[in-house]
């Protein structure tokens, strides 16, 4: 019993887990770069609405036919009809890689028009399908992972600086900054947030474009987490501001300011980056369930919540399973933060003094 | 007098005779009245179950205002004169014939004689008289009230014998008979009591005892179980016969499940627990299409409804220092053209595929294709054209920047925000597609799904929005019920509400037409008039026209006399004629017992 449980609880940092180690972060470099570089490899624009493709399936890439072109991946014309779509073998559209289709900023500083891959019009090439305005959801895909990720980065950041200040003021101070410091952390606990903010956009102002709603979320996603992590900073410099080394710092004169700076605050930096770890993959999800419940960032612009907001209709959930993509990119990207945050902790771990 | 007749149907309940009689239908009484139908001949039993997207919110006829309480209310209850859903013409209610003066003033309606409520009480014209003096009643507040008041004068109600009651009417009604169309009669001996007391907007609630209801529908209510559903049976005493002398109706009970939106409606008919779906969306009807052959679906698209969607912008007169913006873009929102511009640039052939899935028509006025009767046929349909919508921008001082963005003349971009109900897919879908529409005019767009209430609140309240994407319509192919929305004091009269004297010329001349078909008789004249206004709104745009849903409903392939239409109730109306040709099977499958 003992045994299967170290066993499952080996660190992904060990030696003897090179190659975990050397998946993850390969998985996690990928990841990002996917996203990052949506543009070149998205085939489309996110938000370009091929009306006559409404729910088309994903593509089926062919590899060879009887005559003319071998081993050169293409795909067939489709049609639509009443009952769906089909494939017109007259027609065939080889993929094109380098392709020059919509433009789009790369890294948002470039305006360029190179993409990875695409097929010539008025071929298309649709490999995770398109949703119900005939969008690109593999474009979408990558384009949305912009947005949520972005959402779950930033939002950790603002709540780490939160917790990090509120924490180490709290754990520094004692007394009764501790108390109402954590007395409002208590309270923050027990805020109904969801409800909260289902009120809140009722009073939102109506002009709020894309770019401020998405600020607003993740200040307000970032904002709400806080206090896990406040309360763990606290019990670290807690515990440190008692230490021999502070003692004898602050006999030879140290500020407090220098004290937190050199000697405490860098003792929680270990299990910031954990929590951080931790925190991303859980606001990439907050993010999700609020744009899903109409609370996130607004059409035509794509994030895995607004998308996966479509699944709510019975009928897309059983006819569209494609539509489903999100949900699993949330998947993967949880997987990947959690495997990063369970080496990190065993890295502190192995670390701390 | 009365509190003998009261003591002899006490009398009468306690027989155990009665009890036991009450559960199949009565005998014809002699010298009885009743109604023969043309329909096909069914057999006797079974139960039908319904899903429901909510629950009622009261059984009170009178008081009532919305669709999932009125489709209840109507199986138990009958008017004078009726419309029949499938022909659209009136026929007899309760009145067997009536006769119009030549001055189309004065309405003569015989009632039918030897009928009776359903809890077995005789009905004759001191109900008639009792239900239209609760039906005026300011006090009670019946939504039907608007309907019979006109020029301000109720009509004057005249019982001439127990058996012939006369209306008289300060204007002629060009709508004539088809006024008394879902005015329920009412008992008089159960409930003139709570009127009298001031209590009759409390009568009949949900929890009312069902001892304590009747009326002359084919159902009466049996059983109410909260949150659950609603069970009805037969009326043994329904005034309306088949071709062979049964009386109607076939079904023992029908049942309301109260299931909880449209996409649970559609599971449970899948699942088998229900045996009618009204009201279903386009893409549900195809999910259902797929399987119809193997469960034997009987699944209808009816053509086109009479609902229509469109885009308002808000003209009301608005407060500049308390909404400085919506007052800043109604400078854009006033002017012709640019409502002109919008129209032309949004693709209505896309929303028909995208949101209808092809089961859909695109709209350019009021009056769709659905209504044969009315439609203006002559309305122009101008095609989709960006460059006709840019050069009419164009014209009225707009400019494109270099970025391709619209400015208007100060050089300010034009950007909106429409609102949604965010409980309204199709509506919201609609937004995104116009939104992608007029991007390409270079205007930015915003698209925000409200809650229902909270939409309606501003558009209605606080005037506090640019434009919106809502639905109108769907009752009834006259031009009547319309007033309130083309009269420039109408209370849905939405681009601009509360106007104290019509705003433009074009408002104006709506009213002058509008007030004149609705006392004009000839339908010729009436047709006149009202292309007129549908050609003013068309040409006026106070709403842009975008589609219209077709009408889709679908059957358990078990149920008999199955007609559904287009106009309100579209499946349940002829509920006293539907059978079920296997009772058994469908109890079974309800799982109710």
């Amino acid at each position: 019993m003992q045994m299967s449980c170290c066993s499952r609880a080996t660190p992904a940092f060990a030696p003897e887990n090179t190659v975990r180690k050397r998946i993850l972060i390969l998985a996690l470099i990928a990841m990002h770069a996917a996203i990052l570089l949506a543009g070149f490899i998205a085939p489309y624009d996110p938000a370009n609405q091929n009306r006559g493709f409404p729910y088309a399936p994903p593509a089926r890439i062919h590899w060879s036919r009887s005559s003319g072109v071998r081993w050169r991946p293409f795909v067939y014309a489709s049609s639509a009809n009443l009952d769906g779509y089909r494939e017109d073998v007259g027609q065939t559209f080889p993929l094109r890689f380098f392709y020059r289709g919509d433009s789009y900023k790369l890294l948002g500083l470039w305006t360029v028009d190179i993409h990875l891959f695409g097929v010539e019009a008025p071929g298309r090439i649709f490999i995770l399908g398109t949703d119900a305005y005939g969008r690109d959801e593999f474009s979408r895909l990558l384009y949305g992972g912009q947005i949520s990720l972005a959402a779950g980065l930033l939002g950790t950041f603002i709540t780490l600086a939160m917790a990090t200040l509120i924490g180490t003021i709290s754990g520094y101070f004692g007394k009764w900054a501790d108390e109402s410091l954590m007395g409002l952390a208590e309270l923050f606990v027990c805020l109904p947030w969801f409800y909260f903010l289902v009120a809140m956009r009722a009073f939102l102002p109506l002009h709020l474009n894309p770019t401020n709603t998405f600020l607003l979320i993740i200040c307000v996603i970032g904002s709400i987490g806080w206090t896990r992590p406040a309360r763990l900073v606290r019990g670290i410099v807690w515990s440190a501001r008692n230490r021999e080394y502070v003692a004898a710092a602050r006999g030879f004169g140290a500020s407090d300011f220098y004290l937190l700076q050199r000697h405490i605050v860098p003792e929680a930096f270990g299990t910031l980056l954990t929590q951080a770890a931790v925190l991303v993959p859980q606001y990439v999800a907050a993010e999700a369930v609020l744009s899903f419940f109409g609370l996130g960032i607004a059409e035509p612009v794509p994030s895995w919540g607004n998308m996966l907001g479509t699944l709510q209709q019975y009928n897309v959930i059983v006819s569209y399973y494609w539509l489903l993509a999100p949900a699993g990119a949330l998947v993967v990207t949880s997987v990947i933060y959690w495997l990063l945050a369970d080496a990190l902790h065993n890295w502190v771990k192995s670390h701390s003094i | 007098m009365k509190g003998g007749a009261r003591l002899a149907l006490i009398a009468c309940l306690c027989t155990p005779g009665f009890a036991a009689a009450a559960t199949g239908p009565q005998p014809l009484g002699p010298g009885e009245e009743v109604q023969q139908v043309a329909a096909e001949v069914g057999r006797y039993g079974g139960r039908l179950v319904v899903g429901q997207r909510s629950e009622p919110k009261t059984l009170n006829p009178v008081t009532s205002t919305d669709a999932i309480s009125r489709e209840v209310i109507a199986r138990c209850n009958a008017d004078l004169i009726s419309i029949n859903r499938a022909s659209q013409q009136t026929e007899p209610g309760l009145a067997k014939s009536w006769k119009i003066s030549p001055d189309g003033r004065t309405f003569t309606l015989n009632l039918r004689k030897g009928v009776r409520f359903s809890d077995g009480h005789p009905f004759d014209a001191d109900d008639v008289i009792f239900s239209f003096a609760v039906y005026l009643d300011e006090a009670v507040g019946s939504p039907q009230r608007d309907l019979l008041i006109i020029d301000g004068k109720p009509p004057v109600i005249t019982k001439l014998d127990p058996y012939t009651v006369r209306f008289t009417l300060p204007r002629p009604y060009a709508a004539a008979e088809r006024l008394f169309d879902g005015l329920a009669i009412l008992p008089k001996h159960l409930l003139e009591k709570s009127y009298e007391q001031g209590q009759f907007a409390k009568a009949w609630t949900l929890n009312t005892a069902s001892s304590e209801m009747a009326g002359m529908g084919p159902f009466r209510v049996k059983q109410y179980v909260a949150g659950q559903r609603i069970v009805l049976e037969r009326n043994p005493y329904y005034w309306k016969i088949d071709r062979a002398g049964h009386r109607l109706p076939y079904l023992d009970e029908v049942t309301f499940l109260f299931v909880g939106g449209e996409d649970q409606q559609v599971m449970r008919f899948e699942a088998g627990d229900t045996e009618l779906i009204s009201r279903l969306s386009a893409e549900n009807f195809a999910l259902l299409s797929k399987d119809a052959a193997r469960n034997r679906w009987q699944l209808s698209d009816l053509g086109p409804s009479l609902e229509y969607n469109f885009l308002v912008f808000n003209l009301n007169q608005v407060d500049s220092r308390k909404l400085p913006d919506v007052a800043g873009r109604q400078l854009w929102f006033s002017e012709l053209k640019f409502r002109q511009a919008v129209s032309l640039a949004i693709d209505r052939d896309a929303i028909v595929r995208l949101v209808y899935g092809r089961r859909g028509t695109p709209l350019w006025g009021n009056v769709g294709p659905g209504n044969k009767l009315w439609v203006n046929e002559s309305i122009p349909h101008p095609a989709r054209s960006l460059e006709n919508a840019r050069e009419l921008l164009k014209s009225a001082g707009f400019s494109l920047n270099d970025a391709g963005r619209l400015l208007d003349s100060t050089r300010k971009p034009v950007e909106f925000t429409i609102i949604t109900s965010s409980s309204n897919r199709q509506r919201t879908t609609m937004a995104t597609l116009v939104q992608n529409d007029l991007s390409q005019l270079g205007i930015q767009v915003n698209v925000v799904p409200l809650d229902f209430r909270a939409m309606l609140d501003r558009i209605f309240q606080t005037f506090d929005y640019e434009a919106a994407i809502m639905g109108l319509g769907g009752g009834d192919p006259d031009p009547n019920p319309e007033m309130n929305v083309w009269l420039s004091s109408g209370a849905t009269h939405l681009w601009h509400l509360n106007e104290i004297e019509p705003a433009t010329d074009w408002e104006r001349e709506i009213d002058q037409l509008m007030q004149q078909q609705m006392v004009t008789l000839k339908y010729d004249k009436r047709k006149q008039l009202y292309d007129r206004v549908q050609q003013l709104i068309a040409e006026n745009l106070p709403f842009v026209f975008l589609a219209t849903p077709d009408i889709l409903v679908g059957a358990n392939g078990d149920i008999g006399n199955f007609h559904p239409a287009v106009l309100d109730d579209n499946t349940l109306w002829n509920a006293d004629e539907l059978y079920l040709r296997a009772p058994k099977a469908g109890v079974e499958r309800a799982g109710l017992r």
